[in-house]
């Protein structure tokens, strides 16, 4: 099984990144680009056959390491 | 005579600037790698210095957080032993949950490297205690994620403990944008006042040969 997990800062925590890429796109006239928001993409191949043991693992990884809660939210994709 | 613990992790490159600091302050020091799970005894002052640990992967200070050493920190800290956090030791204690907020990328998203003129904010703790409140410090930053963010409720509960100790300035001490942080603030201690973390860098401001000797007053009050 493969997770994917998207990890974004959260709504309301200013995105610099995003900001300066959303600059660049105006810059070279790309119209009616309204946000961009810049994250990371961390796959993970897992071992396990079990969807819901899958779920509560990957969980705690984006609790414990994988994104800081303080300033970002996370999404856990499994396929 | 006051004994310095510093951290080194794969990538810190501040380590002997640290112990050189406290060494001309008449300290002595050991440098303890971190994969050691022991600290030397009866120290009496943790430094986790600047640098790149694990090449800033992930996020900076992510990965140093789970280095064997740090749980003997996080004891050392809990029980009222003195740590203080430069620049990427900061970013370290912010992910370690010892110190309030988060460090995110330069709103210029620029690594800025330059003397930064700060303003005393508080002095109501061992760090700043030989400085004077609303002073002007001249110290070095060199950071590119020194953006520091805190969520309004937890900045409240901060400026009413006295908690914040540093904020970029002009050199007449009004607060200045610098890399984004929330109020400029360049740097933060813990409820207890034992932690501290900063983004500019005291132990590069030693000597006036070298631009600036503002950094000796913040560094002794911690060894007073």
């Amino acid at each position: 099984m493969t997770a994917i997990v998207n990890i974004f800062l959260k709504e309301g925590v200013l995105d610099p990144q995003g900001k300066a890429i959303h600059h660049a796109l105006d810059a070279m006239n790309f119209e009616g680009v309204e946000d961009v928001r810049m994250g990371k993409q961390i796959v993970l191949k897992l071992s396990s056959t079990n969807k819901e043991d899958a779920q509560k693992e990957v969980e705690k990884m984006a609790e414990e390491i994988l994104a800081n809660t303080v300033i970002e939210d996370y999404t856990i994709e499994l396929v | 005579m006051k004994h310095i613990a510093i951290l080194q992790f794969p990538g810190t490159n501040c380590d002997l600037d640290t112990k050189y600091a406290f060494e001309k302050l008449g300290c002595t020091t050991t440098i303890v790698w971190h994969k050691e799970t022991q600290l030397p005894e009866n120290i009496d002052l943790i430094v986790v210095p600047g640098g790149f640990s694990y090449g800033d992967y992930l996020r900076s200070g992510a990965i140093a957080k789970f280095s064997p050493i740090m749980q003997t920190v996080i004891e050392y800290a809990n029980n009222g032993g003195k740590v203080l956090g430069i620049c990427n030791g900061f970013q370290i204690l912010t992910e370690l949950g010892l110190l309030p907020g988060a460090l995110k990328r330069n709103i210029g998203l620029h690594f800025i490297s330059k003397f930064q003129t700060l303003k005393v904010v508080n002095n109501s703790n061992d760090f700043l205690q030989k400085c004077q409140k609303d002073e002007v410090l001249n110290i070095p930053i060199a950071h590119a994620d020194g953006n520091y963010y805190i969520d309004e409720e937890a900045f409240n509960e901060l400026e009413a403990n006295e908690q914040i100790l540093l904020r970029y300035s002009d050199e007449y001490g009004n607060p200045i944008v610098v890399n984004g942080s929330v109020t400029s603030i360049a740097g933060v201690c813990n409820k207890n006042k034992n932690i501290f973390g900063l983004m500019p860098h005291p132990e590069r401001a030693l000597e006036n040969i070298l631009g600036s000797e503002d950094g000796v007053k913040m560094l002794e009050g911690l060894i007073a």
